[in-house]
């Protein structure tokens, strides 16, 4: 049982467990499903700043903290106890690319050859790491929504925003990937 | 079609602006619909189904910058099955909630908000396209990925923190 559970799980398992969250979370408190809001109220509690998109009752959402906190403790349980020690297995084709950029490490669940302390003090590092995270903060709130609020939840409930939001982070993902990512990994 | 778009118009300058609901509601998708006064320790169910969650997305390696990158390379069937399978589930389960008009386990009847659209979700959704590319990780995953032991990864957290927080300093000049 535990070596099958060590084994990375299939996409028809996680699929399906992942979209019980959505009524898991409705049944538990009348709450929608949302990980990106947990960013906000971070702001809202540590530098609100007299700003009126920060200032609210974040007593009341703190249920959302406590979420993105069991995620957190999540991945240090998969990690610690039900780690897959081999590899990462990826499409051939990718390890090929990726490998004339320097990346030949497949034992992290990101690239240690990009995503690092070291790597933090380069270009190329500080453009993967504080940059991109910047744009995910800056553009899910933007969006009013990440993959979990409006590609799973938003679709879920039959919202046509949430369907426009959710092709316009696929398209900007294709161009990042396809037009500037290797601009950026060859720095 | 004048009618509505007057009709449009007064109801929005009516809209009260700083009410604690609206404010919340304005943006954030995780709208929180309870009106009930909890106490903080019965927030502890929802830490154990964020363990559980956690541990699903490092287990899949949904929080792979790898299966990211196959993903938008068409290289790889993985993330489109997660992400389509998990939609098929939780339309079926709105669909049912809503059906027998179900209750939360607090007694609350489930609510849901509809979305409004406004130009952000293309703006702010092409934004976030490009940093998931970058990052392999939407904000869950970087949660999950922190703990799975890439601590360097706090950094992007933080930083999108930073993002969040320009964005609602800056968000009255944003075209919506």
């Amino acid at each position: 049982m535990l070596e099958w559970l060590k084994q990375p799980w299939p996409w028809y398992v996680a699929g399906p467990l992942i979209g019980l969250t959505v009524p898991a979370l409705l049944l538990l408190g009348n709450k929608t499903f949302g990980i990106s809001s947990s960013l906000r109220h971070i702001c809202a509690i540590c530098i609100p700043a007299k700003i009126p998109f920060f200032r609210y009752d974040w007593k009341k959402e703190t249920w959302n903290l406590f979420f993105v906190g069991g995620i957190l403790l999540g991945g240090i349980v998969a990690a610690q106890w039900l780690a897959n020690p081999a590899p990462v297995l990826v499409h051939p084709q990718l390890a090929e690319e990726l490998a004339a950029y320097g990346v030949t490490d497949y034992n992290g669940i990101v690239p240690r050859d990009l995503f690092s302390w070291q790597e933090l003090f380069t270009l190329r590092g500080f453009i993967l790491i504080v940059v991109g995270g910047f744009m995910v903060g800056f553009g899910t709130r933007y969006a009013g929504g990440c993959t979990s609020g409006h590609a799973i939840m938003g679709l879920s409930n039959l919202q046509w925003p949430s369907l426009v939001a959710t092709c316009c982070f696929m398209i900007g993902g294709f161009v990042m990937t396809w037009l500037i990512l290797p601009h950026i990994l060859q720095l | 079609m004048l009618v509505k778009e007057k009709v449009r118009k007064t109801s929005l300058k009516k809209e009260p602006v700083d009410t604690d609901y609206e404010v919340r509601s304005q943006n954030a998708m995780c709208v929180n619909e309870s009106t009930l006064d909890r106490p903080l320790v019965s927030n502890i169910k929802y830490g154990v189904l964020g363990i559980f969650f956690g541990i699903v997305f490092v287990k899949a390696e949904i929080v792979s910058w790898f299966r990211i990158q196959e993903m938008f390379k068409l290289q790889s069937f993985h993330m489109y099955g997660v992400i389509g399978s998990a939609v098929v589930v939780g339309i079926i389960s709105v669909a049912l909630i809503k059906k027998y008009n179900a209750r939360s386990i607090e007694g609350e009847k489930i609510h849901l908000e509809p979305k409004q659209f406004h130009k952000g979700q293309i703006y702010g959704g092409l934004i976030f396209g490009l940093g998931w590319a970058i990052t392999g990780a939407c904000p869950g995953p970087l949660y999950a990925q922190i703990g799975a032991g890439a601590t360097v990864i706090l950094v992007t957290l933080l930083s999108a923190v930073a993002g969040t927080w320009v964005y609602g300093r800056f968000m009255n000049r944003l075209p919506h």
